[in-house]
């Protein structure tokens, strides 16, 4: 780490200590007193929480009253027994699949589309990305409004169109709800990996292409055979940035769908937020949590591996 | 062949243009919808600024929700900006005995999700009192903020070169002294990226004040717009919702057209990262 230059400086301040020794280690203390300030607040908000969440999914755990004491394995028993819970692992999951690869073609689609030199097309990449600088609740809200019946403009549309004669019910049935969800964050999103694969196509050489060119590729051959295998570290982090936030999915359902109809659009975090402050217990949502942390945890390595030994062929 | 690219060069910035229409129409129609006469919403009759008004006299008001949104997204800029130029400063040019560890316990944030430690954060925020309190949201949205902005100070620091350090300590400045006489300013940029992804953040995040907050008088303005709508029993307010949707994301649009260079590093520095 240290360069020969500053090794140089180790003996430099003569007049603080004596021998170099002494330096190194006044200087390996003023390090540790700038990251002291991290360190105490990763300590305190992050690992001192995760040692508590696990304490309390093992534990009776009423929102009010606080710790009851041990009650293992209840609050991780009753989550399997919970009617709720096994449609809201099916609908996370449903969603993820759909939404990663619906995000993933059209993100790729757009990159592919502006990663050129022309004239202008700053423009479009600035219309793509606009909706990424929203929050994804203020996006939520807007669209709450863009599909109601009472002000939202896509029913008027059509009917003046003649296509339909009555409202569409964009959020009223558990299909259409989870459409009008994945439209929702498609538009709020695809913008974001279209800049990561965009990067990832630019830091392509063109020499590249020309040589495949010369050897007679057409250009879906080349596509397929140089572009996707040299974008694969640029895709790998969209698919992990893509899967670990549908799987945490939130805001866009308790705002716009607030899980329904009749709970069909439940995810697992709402879950836990229900528990929490809808069933006042907090024991439950603990062990919901934990169980949704390892479970994170596990489909990251498998994506790590699968993606690396990938890299390595 | 002059022919093919001139069909090459319509079709392109008919589906390209056709593309953007679609992604900018929710946008201006939020914009429109907020100030356009509807049945359903204040703004009765023609063009105007009712809906705004209803939302100036919502509950708090306006003004409480605008204040404790900024004040949160402030708090939180600040105390990202301190600890990782600070953290960023420690893990670029010093080794001391956990430095790894620690770098790899803050990377570590990432992989656990927002609720599992909103679940304790909750419980432990009521045990030193910041429960319900917008400093202790700014600390939990802080927390998220870490991994990102340590990471973008580490590599803004590692890129100065050192030479410029050393002239400075030559003429007896302590490592504090380069820092903010000297180091500050070099590492101005990774700074305005770190500083404009914490306020956007605070700005935006609707879970943690929902889990956080309870006294409404209290909400930051994402979360009293998504209550606006939820608690008027029968009669939902469509129009206020979104002046509030057009209010939340203007301070948003605004950064980003003024500082997009900034905005777009935060993004390169996480796609190299890959």
């Amino acid at each position: 780490m240290a360069s020969p230059v500053l090794q140089e400086h180790d003996a430099l301040p003569a007049h603080q200590t004596t021998s170099s020794r002494v330096w190194w280690r006044t200087r390996t203390f003023q390090g540790a007193m700038y990251a002291a300030p991290a360190a105490l607040f990763v300590l305190l908000f992050f690992v001192l929480p995760l040692l508590l969440v696990g304490q309390m999914s093992a534990s009776e755990w009423p929102l009010l009253q606080g710790g009851q004491g041990i009650n293992l394995p209840d609050n991780y028993a009753g989550i399997a027994d919970d009617r709720l819970f096994w449609p809201a692992v099916g609908f996370t999951l449903k969603y993820t699949v759909i939404v990663v690869v619906v995000l993933l073609v059209l993100s790729m689609a757009m990159a592919l589309l502006v990663q050129g030199r022309r004239r202008g097309i700053g423009l479009l990449r600035t219309a793509y990305f606009l909706p990424v600088s929203l929050g994804l609740a203020s996006a939520s809200l807007l669209f709450w409004g863009f599909y109601s019946p009472q002000i939202g403009p896509i029913d008027p549309v059509l009917q003046w169109l003649g296509l339909t004669d009555e409202p569409i019910r964009w959020i009223g049935t558990p299909n259409m709800a989870l459409f009008s969800s994945i439209v929702l964050v498609v538009w709020k999103f695809a913008g974001f990996f279209m800049l990561i694969l965009m990067v990832g196509l630019q830091s392509i050489p063109n020499e590249v292409y020309e040589a495949a060119k010369v050897d007679g590729a057409s250009k879906v051959q080349s596509f397929f055979r140089i572009t996707l295998p040299l974008l694969r570290p640029s895709i790998a982090l969209c698919l992990i940035i893509s899967v670990t936030g549908s799987l945490l999915a939130f805001d866009q359902f308790f705002i716009l769908t607030n899980g329904g109809p009749d709970n069909s659009t439940t995810t697992v975090v709402m879950m836990i937020y229900r528990e929490a402050f809808r069933r006042f217990d907090l024991g439950s949502a603990a062990a919901l949590s934990v169980v949704v942390l390892l479970v994170l945890l596990l489909i990251n390595i498998a994506q790590f591996r699968y993606l690396r030994r990938g890299a390595d062929d | 062949m002059r022919l093919q690219q001139a069909i090459g060069r319509t079709s392109f910035w008919v589906f390209g243009g056709g593309l953007a229409i679609m992604f900018l129409i929710p946008l201006i129609w939020t914009a429109v919808a907020s100030v356009s006469p509807h049945g359903a919403t204040a703004q009765q009759e023609g063009y105007g600024f009712a809906n705004y008004r209803t939302l100036t006299e919502y509950d708090a008001g306006l003004p409480t929700y605008l204040w404790n949104s900024a004040y949160v997204s402030i708090l939180t800029v600040i105390f990202t900006l301190g600890l990782s130029l600070l953290g960023g400063y420690a893990f670029a040019r010093f080794r001391f005995p956990g430095r790894d560890l620690l770098f790899l316990l803050i990377i570590a944030i990432l992989m656990v999700p927002y609720a599992t430690l909103l679940v304790p954060l909750w419980v432990l925020m009521g045990e030193i009192g910041l429960r319900n309190s917008l400093f202790g949201l700014a600390l939990v949205l802080t927390l998220y903020q870490l991994p990102f902005s340590m990471f973008m100070m580490r590599i803004s620091f590692e890129a100065v070169p050192r030479e410029i350090e050393e002239s400075a300590l030559v003429d007896g400045c302590g490592t504090f002294g380069v820092l903010r006489r000297v180091l500050v300013f070099a590492v101005w940029p990774g700074m305005i990226t770190v500083g404009l992804f914490a306020f956007l953040h605070a700005w935006n995040d609707f879970i943690a004040p929902l889990f956080m907050i309870n006294d409404s008088s209290r909400y930051p303005l994402s979360l009293a717009i998504a209550t606006l709508r939820q608690q008027t029993m029968g009669a939902v307010d469509f129009g206020a919702t979104q002046a509030g949707v057009v209010i939340m994301a203007l301070p948003c649009l605004i950064l980003f057209v003024l500082l997009q260079r900034h905005y777009v590093r935060g993004f390169m520095s996480g796609a190299l990262k890959g």
